[in-house]
């Protein structure tokens, strides 16, 4: 890490993040959040009392939705948004121990071992991807209503809404986790965290 | 292009197996799988929370999927309420005595009772909902229309949603002017105090909040009319739908 050395960075920080995947996160959240509140106001009666306006909801919700993936398909151009894919993608033996942990609730640090992200955030990001194209998949058929047969439409229908509450839950899940670890967003946030905690947290990583 | 600094390092852990991409393309399959499936499962579950609705006092499966019950549609921002001292129905256009009604007014017409489904174009059905209220044809006829007209259009007091019926679909015995839904009083949500009821349409035939009968020559679109949907809009034959009618 020569480059490091002409920083005055201090001794006990990490980089964690580039900017390119930062900057991924932080549009994927904020359009994803686009999703989540103007599905809310779609579908919660008493919510869809307090805005109506349906017709300009139902663009913004569309629109958001559209372009969901983008993000992430512009940060590919990125050489080390790329590399943080690839860590997410791989899964070593020490990933199988961590999901065994997990699924005995052993907090135990020794027995969550972790490289630049714990099986439990691999698992995430992979099913919030396909989930995330799945409601594209869904809600372009529901869009375009004349590009398929009525049933397919229904059905869509009933997976986008399903599907929809399901990740209503699980990005309640991610976001909670978010909040009890403070170092952690800060490594979202600014790039960089603490020796301290990337060693405790992830131990297998070399930054 | 977003790089910013030079990471000269092997990645530290071993390779591994590709299980993230494996998890993505499994959940797409699983997306269309239940795609696929759903009219299965949605029978399933149609039937399995109507039950658990009855027996919820909470509510909250009204809100999952298919959980029964209305949904609130509304295509303005806020709408004014209206109560028996503010609310008037006005009927013009092409009749020979155009006036208004108070709400004392139409309750002290005969009033027509109604058990339906009710089937909305976005899929979610209520059944056996009771209506209640004055015939159209009924205030059409003291209105007396006139040679020439072939429809009705109707406005709303949210001041934006419109809708029409020709003249014939108008004089149907169950349509409605509606002043009580689930024999209680039509309350705000609901499109109160006066909503208009056309039971072998789907729902957004009935606009909420009907403040004007106006019959006209011809059938002008309504507000999701100018947006797409089917101006005859008979359940389970039209807007590309196959639901099983409700008349």
């Amino acid at each position: 890490m020569h480059l490091r050395l002409d920083a005055p960075a201090r001794s006990t920080e990490v980089r964690r993040f580039g900017q390119a995947t930062r900057w991924v996160h932080r549009t994927t959240a904020g359009l994803m959040g686009v999703c989540v509140v103007t599905a809310a106001f779609l579908y919660i009666p008493q919510f869809a009392e307090l805005v109506g306006r349906r017709e300009l909801v139902v663009r913004i919700h569309e629109w958001a939705g559209l372009a969901l993936p983008v993000p992430v398909l512009a940060g590919l151009a990125s050489r080390l948004f790329r590399a943080d894919l690839g860590f997410l993608n791989r899964f070593g033996p020490h990933d199988r121990v961590w999901l065994r942990a997990a699924v005995r609730r052993d907090k135990r640090r020794s027995s969550r071992p972790a490289g630049k992200f714990n099986a439990g955030q691999k698992i995430y990001a992979a099913w919030i991807a396909g989930a995330t194209l799945v409601m594209l998949g869904t809600g372009l058929i529901m869009w375009f209503t004349h590009l398929t047969p009525l049933q397919w439409r229904t059905s869509a229908t009933f997976v986008h809404d399903w599907l929809a509450l399901t990740i209503g839950i699980v990005l309640a899940g991610h976001i909670g986790m978010a909040l009890g670890d403070p170092e952690a967003r800060r490594g979202m946030r600014t790039g960089t965290v603490s020796q301290d905690w990337a060693e405790r947290e992830h131990k297998l990583w070399r930054p | 292009m977003f790089d910013e600094w030079v990471n000269d390092e092997q990645p530290e852990e071993p390779r591994g197996k590709p299980i993230g991409r494996r998890v993505l393309l499994g959940t797409l399959g699983l997306g269309a799988l239940g795609v696929v499936t759903a009219p299965t499962l949605q029978r399933g579950l149609e039937s399995f929370l109507a039950g658990a609705s009855d027996k919820d006092p909470t509510g909250l499966t009204g809100l999952l999927p298919n959980g029964g019950g209305f949904r609130y549609y509304s295509v303005t921002s806020s709408v004014p309420r209206k109560n028996a001292t503010t609310y008037r129905l006005t009927v013009d256009g092409m009749v020979d005595r155009p006036g208004s009604y108070t709400l004392a007014d139409l309750r002290a017409l005969p009033q027509t009772r109604m058990v339906r489904d009710v089937q909305c174009v976005t899929g979610w059905r209520v059944p056996g909902t009771p209506f209640e209220g004055v015939r159209l044809s009924r205030l059409l006829d003291a209105a007396g229309v006139r040679e020439g007209a072939g429809a009705v259009r109707f406005t709303c007091f949210d001041g934006a949603y419109s809708e029409s019926l020709t003249l014939d679909q108008a004089r149907r015995s169950d349509v409605l002017v509606a002043l009580r839904m689930q024999d209680k009083d039509l309350g705000h949500a609901h499109g109160g105090p006066v909503r208009l009821y056309v039971a072998p349409m789907y729902f957004y035939k009935s606009a909420k909040w009907l403040s004007g009968i106006t019959v006209t020559k011809d059938v002008k679109p309504g507000y999701w009319e100018e947006r797409g949907y089917d101006v005859d809009a008979w359940v389970g034959r039209s807007n590309g739908r196959d639901d099983a009618p409700t008349t």
